[in-house]
């Protein structure tokens, strides 16, 4: 075991991924020379070469297509988006090519592929460096989206990424980067991709969330506990899709409540999915309505400290005060 | 950079016009640097990216624009902002986030706008703006308004497919637009040569638009000047688009938290050296102007930036409620149906 931040553990994984496999190639802007905007891949040019460490032009159309054509011809890409609010020029190349190409060659090629990609406010990012996309593709079959909260299963999850014969997205909370600490397993550990964890086990109700969101909610029981008892179920989905729905549901039947928390706009979002499904499956068993705490809908995180920070905590302690309520239902 | 153009042989402004110009730099350069300052003591949050090195370019065009003109810019836009009349304590207000900045506080930095000025906006995403900017065009154009449209981006921005299509519709329009890259030799932290096909990045893909290739010294404010008024000339007068490439360099790195180790200490000299601005005030005394008017320029334009960073740290922040006003053209944002 050894403690880190998730920055490190994104970037020891994918080192040791890139020493042990010759397939792996990594492409992006300022990846090679610069070592990428969080210095992920330092030095990486040098120690791999330049034949596996590729600075591309200003081009994500382009980075995800040549990621594409390269997976479908034997070699494992792992493309990065350097920040995810630009990857909607390469929307096209995911959504009507990575995610088709199996299908409708009828399992005659697949696209083993990752895209890594930074997202989520609160660092001051303002309205183009904040973004969460994580429902435009969790809403096309065929695309995995990866959502890693902890230091632990960045690392565990980006292994499984890279060895998936299908693409994933990887999204990286870029607040947990350097925020987030935890131990982190020694040796190549895979985290499998379409399972979720419970964070936190209790009695009361069921909170679901992940990436950054997932602290806030951790941190919100923990205090729900010391004040007044009550015992919070905490579920990080891990991945968005597949969504582990067992854990959800068998979650949601022991406790009888359920609320839902991400950061991106609310509506249609994540939630939508997880509420909808447990109303699906364990309707009978909720005591109290679904609660979905998500994102203001608008379009974009603004710039000025209060407005960010209201995007992000509306009210005090608002993930909180709404756990709380529902407890007491 | 033998085969741009320079000063010599050039027809230049008047030097009342050229006056301008010099204002328009200094103006810009003291602004960034106040940016810069107010940045380094924490009172901006986020990032920015400056324009400092590379003033000569926005005010060569500005000087060259009517007041209806439209300028579309990216998020290295305080200048272009500024030089388009935008008030420069709404600007710095916007920077520090407040409720009195130009977008009241949404934007920051990277997003200033100001349509009332013709400031059409600092666009983020690569690239974005230059079918937009082509768009706007269009409009003037059908609408016989008379305006150009100018949209500033830089070399990066040459490589992602948006670039290609703004440029083949523009030409096949005959749109009236100028298209300015801003080559200062970089892609944030990539040099430009290592992941473009060709070595100048616009100039040598005007042929495939069949554009005439512009090449110019983007320090040279009397080069740029007289590059603005005869590619707004062409397009107000319905000959179509331009596509300008001004070679220039910024003196500090990409943004805020790049020190631009990566660029060999002899270029960043010998650019320094290149240093738009004082060369152009040795050249305008050369030219016969007076060095009292150009010293009460410099102090104007430095109790310019003065007020308007104080107005702007005593603006008040925004108030929270306003996160969800317009959404909609009705000032709100519920759901409507
Ligand atoms: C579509 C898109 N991709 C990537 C980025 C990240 N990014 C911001 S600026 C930049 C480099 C742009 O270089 P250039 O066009 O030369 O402009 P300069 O910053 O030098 O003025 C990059 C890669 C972005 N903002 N938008
Ligand atoms: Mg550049």
């Amino acid at each position: 075991m050894t403690e880190k931040n998730v920055v490190t553990a994104v970037r020891d994984a994918l080192h040791d991924e890139m020493a042990n496999d010759e397939r792996i190639v990594l492409l992006g802007e300022d990846v090679g020379a610069r070592g990428g905007v969080f210095r992920i891949s330092d030095g990486w040019m040098a120690e791999f070469g330049e034949e596996r460490v590729i600075d591309t032009p200003l081009a994500e159309s382009g980075i995800v297509g040549i990621a594409i054509g390269m997976a479908l011809h034997g070699l494992l890409p792992v493309a990065e988006i350097q920040f995810a609010d630009f990857i909607h020029p390469a929307f096209d190349q995911v959504v009507s090519e990575a995610a088709r190409l199996r299908y409708r060659s009828n399992g005659d090629f697949g696209v083993p592929m990752v895209i890594r990609t930074p997202y989520g406010g609160g660092i001051h990012g303002a309205l183009y460096h904040s973004q969460s996309i994580e429902a435009f593709y969790a809403h096309i079959p065929g695309i995995k989206v990866v959502v890693p909260a902890t230091p632990g299963d960045a690392a565990g999850l980006l292994r499984s990424a890279i060895q998936d014969p299908d693409p994933v997205l990887f999204l990286e909370h870029k607040k947990t980067y350097r925020s987030i600490k935890g131990e982190v397993a020694d040796g190549a550990y895979l985290t499998p991709i379409g399972v979720a964890e419970v964070k936190q086990e209790g009695d009361d109700l069921t909170c679901i969330s992940y990436g950054y969101s997932l602290h806030l909610c951790l941190d919100a029981a923990h205090r729900l506990a010391e004040d007044e008892g009550a015992s919070v179920e905490v579920v990080d989905v891990r991945t968005l899709a597949p969504l582990d729905v067992d854990t959800i549901v068998s979650s949601v039947r022991k406790t009888g409540k359920a609320m839902v928390v991400y950061e991106d706009n609310r509506t249609y979002g994540a939630g939508a999915e997880i509420a909808s499904t447990i109303a699906e499956q364990a309707l009978f068993d909720l005591d109290a309505p679904i609660l979905r705490i998500g994102g203001p809908d608008i379009p974009a995180m603004p710039f000025a400290a209060p407005l960010e920070h209201y995007f992000m905590e509306p009210e005090p302690d608002h993930i909180y005060a709404r756990m709380r309520e529902l407890a007491r239902a | 950079m033998s085969d741009t153009d320079t000063a010599e042989g050039t027809e230049v402004a008047d030097l009342e016009a050229r006056l301008s110009i010099y204002r328009m730099m200094q103006e810009g350069r003291l602004f960034e640097e106040r940016a810069r300052d107010l940045f380094l003591q924490g009172l901006v949050k986020g990032t920015s990216h400056l324009g400092i090195g590379q003033e000569a370019i926005a005010a060569g065009f500005a000087a060259a624009l009517e007041p209806d003109d439209l300028v579309f810019c990216t998020y290295r836009g305080h200048v272009h902002t500024l030089l388009r009349g935008a008030p420069m304590a709404a600007l710095m207000a916007e920077l520090l986030g407040r409720a009195t900045g130009i977008c009241g506080g949404k934007g920051g930095s990277m997003h200033l706008t100001d349509v009332s000025h013709g400031a059409m906006g600092s666009y983020a995403i690569v690239g974005a703006h230059m079918p937009i900017a082509a768009g706007a065009a269009w409009a003037a154009k059908a609408r016989g308004t008379d305006q150009v449209a100018v949209c500033f981006f830089g070399d990066g921005t040459t490589n992602i497919g948006t670039f290609h299509e703004a440029l083949n519709l523009a030409a096949v329009w005959a749109l009236p637009v100028v298209f300015v890259c801003e080559n200062n030799l970089y892609m944030e932290y990539t040099a430009i040569g290592d992941v473009t096909a060709v070595e100048h990045p616009a100039a040598d893909r005007a042929s495939a638009y069949g554009l005439e290739p512009i090449l110019i010294d983007g320090n040279d404010a009397d080069v740029v000047h007289t590059t603005a008024v005869r590619t707004v000339a062409r397009a107000r007068s319905g000959d179509g688009p331009s596509l300008v490439e001004a070679v220039t360099y910024r003196h500090g790195g990409h943004s805020r938290a790049d020190p631009g180790k990566y660029r060999p200490d002899e270029e960043v000299a010998e650019w320094l050296r290149r240093d738009p601005i004082p060369s152009y005030r040795e050249r305008l005394l050369a030219a016969g102007a007076d060095e009292g008017t150009l010293d009460a320029i410099d102090r104007d334009a430095l109790a310019a930036v003065d007020r308007a960073t104080e107005e702007a740290r005593e603006a008040p922040f925004p108030d929270p409620d306003t996160l969800e006003t317009e959404l909609w053209a009705d000032g709100g944002s519920a759901w409507r149906n």
